[in-house]
């Protein structure tokens, strides 16, 4: 009962002071409305690059032979020789975290199919190779093991190639296109991909066995890489060190030697961008903490100023006869309903700006739920800290001292 | 004999200011019975507002015993002197202290809020009978500023009596008002002490203090004077004699 009166003292005098009430509300509305936006716009762009680089394959292991030096002079690793067939095999044969693994070889030319053509890049793998891209087929199929052993002239070819070399529309499969001059069946079509992180154009490509492009394109016995995938994204680093444990025995490189490859993978890649964007949201969180901390200092000057104009009030309260713990009741009900729906107002007004920021404005948005939690809890206490504490000052006035108060 | 609603021994109140210390009261003594009609009178620096919040429980006394309705008031903590003035005195201020942009009946119902035994329904009956009795039962739903300085004090005596206090006490209640004003207001403070309704009332004003039946005059902190009114003047008499005012 006693608390139920209270609860309509403090609700009238919420919708007597309309203007009062609006502007309190307004800085917690503020406060926490942009911190959720911007942590929304900060988590949003950090997850939009992390989810492309998975679908680039987040467990994949590359293996590239690292720069030698010869005679002081570090040559670039796409001239060395020193990553072989045998390394290949050594490394399928002894590391048990990877799934799949690809040897493989590229080089650049021109796709020829009759008046057109198209530069572009040619990759020799091995089947494994679409599984450890987590790349679809569109249509056709892939070339088997036994294509690789004849070292047989066919290829799949990407999107941007098929758009570029057959300007007609007609169905790729089944056509022979030309390779630096050297025929090739098409056998497949890959799924389009489009640009990856970095702006390169995932489509622009023709794959074909791995045996082919090194006999008849490159001319060559080495590998250019090794491609494999982790089991799984979590094995990856692990995975990485035992890659570079068979890679070292493989090279017969002593402990004090460094390593003369490089393994890397996705995982690093992730982080290295990841930590980029860390800045980002730190950087977002820092304006959001500052807009929180003014939202916070407004509470605390309308709070603090309201129950100090209003002294008179709960002099007059006092005699007659609301005791000291009813004015302090009162004040702390007020200011928790005004944090509170100030707050709720908040989270609403946050999550539509987000919403608006997303489809409007097209730029990637995740809303986190702590950003929720934090403002909304950072906004509600401060607002009921400063209705409680100036109206607990009051409450320990005597009446007399609160009624003459101007 | 009445019943004694108030009485009050030797009354001492001090305040210390820095080093020195300030005698507001030095002593005093005095009864006032159930059904009185008592001015306090002096002029400023007598104690007269010391003695009135003393009155009111609003301050306690350094010395002496203060009983109200058979309560001893000293000792008593905070929130046993606030149900005092909750359930046993009615506050009447000069200024009237009237919530701002709150009806008369919402006013008046105030300190009911704070006694949890009165119901949602019988305190809105009594704030409506409050204010019939003061003659404002067709202002129910006005707000201070729609309310003339007389209304106003009126609706601040209404929520005086709203929780059938054993005395009212008035603050120079007439204080704000012209002496026409001023004369209602004490013509509705006489009716209702025919009503039995024992009233303290501090002024300076001897014109008011005519009206009651007993005045007490204090100076320094000591009365100097408390004499019964043998020729107590009716407000509604002295009404008819002021001029009338042209229209």
């Amino acid at each position: 009962m006693r608390l139920l009166n209270l609860l309509k003292i403090a609700f009238k005098a919420i919708v007597l002071n309309k203007m009062r009430t609006l502007l309190t509300m307004l800085g917690i509305i503020i406060g926490v409305a942009s911190v959720i936006t911007m942590l929304a716009i900060g988590e949003g762009s950090k997850e939009s690059i992390r989810s492309s680089i998975s679908s680039m394959g987040s467990n994949i292991i590359t293996i590239r032979p690292g720069a030698d030096v010869r005679g002081g002079v570090r040559g670039s690793a796409s001239e060395m020789q020193t990553l072989t067939f045998k390394n290949y095999e050594a490394i399928k044969e002894q590391a048990t975290l990877l799934s799949y693994i690809s040897p493989m070889v590229n080089g650049g030319g021109q796709v020829i199919n009759g008046s057109s053509n198209w530069p572009s890049t040619i990759y020799g793998v091995n089947p494994d190779y679409l599984k450890i891209k987590v790349v679809d087929l569109q249509s056709g199929s892939m070339f088997t093991d036994a294509e690789v052993q004849s070292a047989a002239k066919v290829a799949l070819i990407g999107q941007t190639v098929v758009d570029n070399v057959f300007p007609d529309g007609k169905e790729p499969v089944g056509q022979m296109i030309r390779f630096n001059n050297i025929p090739f069946k098409v056998i497949g079509v890959l799924e389009e991909k489009g640009e990856n992180t970095f702006g390169q154009d995932q489509d622009d490509v023709v794959i074909a066995p791995y045996t082919t492009v090194q006999k008849r394109i490159l001319a060559i016995d080495y590998l250019n890489q090794v491609m494999a995938s982790a089991v799984s994204e979590e094995d990856a680093p692990e995975a990485v060190t035992q890659v570079t444990e068979i890679m070292r025995e493989q090279h017969k490189l002593t402990d004090n030697e460094e390593d003369d490859f490089s393994v890397r993978s996705m995982e690093e890649l992730i982080s290295t961008f990841s930590s980029t964007t860390e800045m980002l949201t730190v950087l977002l969180v820092a304006v959001a903490s500052i807009s929180l901390l003014i939202g916070g200092i407004g509470i605390m000057n309308i709070m603090y100023v309201s129950v100090k104009e209003r002294t008179r009030e709960i002099g007059l309260r006092m005699a007659v006869g609301g005791k000291g713990s009813d004015i302090l009741m009162q004040f702390l009900i007020e200011a928790i309903l005004i944090s509170i729906t100030g707050g709720l107002l908040g989270v609403f007004l946050g999550l539509g700006a987000t919403f608006f920021v997303e489809n409007f404005l097209n730029w990637p948005t995740s809303v986190a739920l702590y950003s929720i939690i934090v403002s909304f809890a950072v906004c509600a206490v401060t607002g009921i800290f400063f209705g409680w504490y100036p109206a607990r000052k009051a409450s320990a006035l005597d009446p007399i001292t609160a009624l003459r108060y101007e | 004999m009445s019943k004694e609603i108030i009485k009050i021994e030797e009354l001492k109140r001090s305040f210390t200011m820095g080093t020195e210390t300030v005698h507001a009261l030095r002593g005093i003594s005095f009864t006032i019975k159930k059904g009185e009609f008592v001015t306090i009178m002096g002029s400023s620096g007598s104690g007269k507002s010391t003695l009135l919040n003393i009155l009111g429980c609003l301050d306690q006394p350094t010395e002496g015993t203060y009983e109200i309705d058979g309560l001893r008031v000293k000792d008593l903590s905070k929130n046993q002197l606030a149900t005092i003035r909750n359930e046993k005195i009615g506050f009447i201020f000069q200024s009237y202290n009237l919530l701002p942009r709150t009806s008369a009946i919402e006013n008046v119902e105030l300190p009911l809020l704070y006694n949890s035994k009165v119901s949602t329904v019988e305190r809105r009956e009594r704030a409506i009978k409050s204010l019939e009795m003061v003659g404002l039962a067709d202002r129910l739903h006005h707000t201070p500023s729609q309310l003339s300085g007389g209304q106003q004090q009126r609706v601040a005596i209404a929520r005086s009596l709203v929780n059938n206090p054993v005395m009212i006490l008035a603050d120079e209640a007439t204080g704000n008002l012209d002496t026409r004003t001023s004369y209602e207001i004490m013509s509705l403070f006489q009716e209702l002490n025919s009503k039995g309704i024992t009233i303290t009332f501090v002024t300076h004003e001897p014109d008011i203090a005519a009206f009651s039946n007993r005045t007490i005059i204090l100076k320094d902190g000591n009365i100097i004077k408390d004499y019964s009114n043998q020729n107590k003047l009716s407000a509604d008499k002295e009404l008819t004699n002021l001029p009338v005012e042209e229209h």
